[in-house]
């Protein structure tokens, strides 16, 4: 049976994890390959590294790591941050990333979907969303995004992108299913409201993109306790689940989760 | 020393590094004198049937691939490696394969909260041995990425399915020539494991010289 997926993000900034777990056993908490491995030992079933540099040589940085990455780790991991051409996502895949991630470049030109399904296939390319509630006004007055669409539901979110600076005023739903009908493989879905609270996933949205997308979806933003792991992958409907922090802090073990997410009857590999 | 095919399919570099973690010495090749006497050959393959097929023939290494399956060095097709060893396939109805396995590969069926492509780790379950399962535990992890699999027309071929809506063939088992959907070289332990397996699998024209020789099918 296929499993759930549990995926851990490390931030990296100039070739170097930025909030690296703290496992007494590693040399060099900065190393990405260290970090990697000892993930990969615990039981995580992919990577995102995301690299948050930047530099204009940031490129050829992280093309390094990825090289570096791929020599010691045997779990498929994703690379994200900064990829705007198909280029860049060739530098990338060419050096043993099993996938690259992009946001706010599909946004600004979505072509590059198409671009780098195309040339390397869609299981290659995740879209990675930022989505946020949308806010509207308490008297229920219908409020005009910033193209034009009047939205009147309590429950939509918008695609912020820039790492969150910038409203796109695009809808979530329609952005998702134009994205997966041009060639992302994968969602990356980061909640906005929830990220960071550790209060749990935003079970509605994910619930709502996983069932408007044919494609997985990974759930990310706000996880702080097993529990909310198991009801992303189950009332969320996500194929897996991401965190950073938790996991960096060492506050849950990734073999600790998924022994207990086992015991909940959801499919995991351990 | 192991020849990985290279026709510009995307994988190649992290089968090079599973390879070398093993300490096994391997080249990317597609220069037929070295992969006829390499002493294991591995197909890789990450992307469309048309397309890898429209490669190896312009990369002229559909009869190298031919004589070195028939010469019995075992020979290990990797995902997209597995489907061109089949006669054909729904992805790209028209075009044909290498047709070393007989057999065509098929779409995975849609179902409810099914999702196309596969991606992520599934079991495998064995209907038969295959050498390439050696210590593998029944229902061990693999990571697939497919969209579709192998139907061979002999299932006394099949050594491993997963459950995906249906059983779908993992791997596959003919002489000397074995291939799997999964990524072993992205399947962790268990991958490494597989990859050990097949590099201890010695050329078929040895058959019955040896204890591990005798176990080989079909020669």
């Amino acid at each position: 049976m296929l499993t759930k997926r549990i995926i851990p993000c490390l931030d990296v900034k100039n070739g170097r994890v930025v909030k690296g777990i703290n496992f007494v056993s590693l040399r060099d908490a900065g190393d990405p390959v260290e970090q990697g491995e000892a993930y990969s030992r615990e039981g995580a079933d992919e990577l995102v590294f995301l690299d948050i540099t930047a530099t204009s040589d940031a490129r050829r940085t992280v093309a390094d790591m990825v090289r570096r990455v791929a020599e010691r780790v045997f779990i498929p991991f994703t690379v994200g941050g900064g990829i705007r051409t198909v280029d860049d996502m060739r530098s990338i895949l060419r050096e043993g990333a099993d996938k690259i991630s992009v946001n706010s470049a599909a946004i600004l030109n979505p072509e590059l979907l198409r671009e780098g399904a195309d040339a390397f296939g869609a299981q290659c390319i995740v879209l990675a969303v930022d989505a946020r509630r949308r806010r509207v006004h308490p008297d229920g007055t219908p409020i005009t995004g910033r193209n034009g669409d009047v939205w009147t539901r309590e429950d939509g979110w918008t695609v912020y992108r820039s790492g969150g600076r910038i409203d796109t005023g695009q809808d979530v739903l329609a952005w998702v299913e134009k994205a997966c009908a041009l060639g992302a493989g994968e969602i990356l879905l980061t909640s906005m409201d929830a990220d960071g609270t550790k209060k749990g996933y935003d079970l509605t949205l994910t619930r709502a993109v996983a069932d408007a997308v044919p494609v997985p979806v990974i759930a990310s933003g706000g996880a702080g306790r097993k529990e909310d792991f198991r009801r992303a992958l189950t009332q969320g409907g996500a194929d897996a689940a991401l965190a950073a922090s938790l996991f960096h802090y060492r506050e849950l073990g990734i073999r600790e989760l998924k022994e207990y997410l086992r015991g909940e009857k959801i499919p995991v590999r351990l | 020393m192991v020849a990985v095919i290279d026709y510009d399919a995307g994988n190649i570099r992290s089968v090079m590094n599973a390879l070398r973690l093993l300490g096994q010495e391997a080249v990317t090749t597609r220069d037929a004198a070295v992969i006829l006497s390499a002493d294991h050959v591995i197909l890789p393959g990450v992307g469309a049937f048309g397309e890898a097929m429209e490669r190896i023939r312009t990369y002229g290494l559909e009869p190298v691939i031919r004589e070195v399956t028939e010469r019995g060095t075992p020979f290990l097709g990797i995902c997209l490696g597995q489907q061109i060893l089949f006669e054909e396939s729904e992805e790209t109805p028209g075009v044909r394969g290498l047709g070393i396995f007989k057999g065509i590969c098929r779409r995975i069926p849609e179902g409810e909260e099914r999702k196309i492509p596969q991606i992520g780790w599934n079991d495998l379950s064995y209907p038969r041995a295959g050498r390439l399962f050696n210590g593998v535990p029944e229902h061990s992890y693999v990571y697939f990425v497919h969209s579709y699999y192998v139907v061979p027309a002999d299932p006394l071929v099949v050594t491993a399915v997963t459950e995906y809506g249906a059983p779908l063939t993992a791997s596959v088992e003919q002489g000397n020539v074995f291939a799997c959907q999964f990524h072993p070289e992205k399947s962790a332990e268990v991958g490494q494991q597989i990859l050990k397996n097949f590099l201890s699998v010695r050329n078929g024209s040895a058959c019955g010289k040896g204890t591990e020789e005798k176990r080989i099918s079909g020669c």
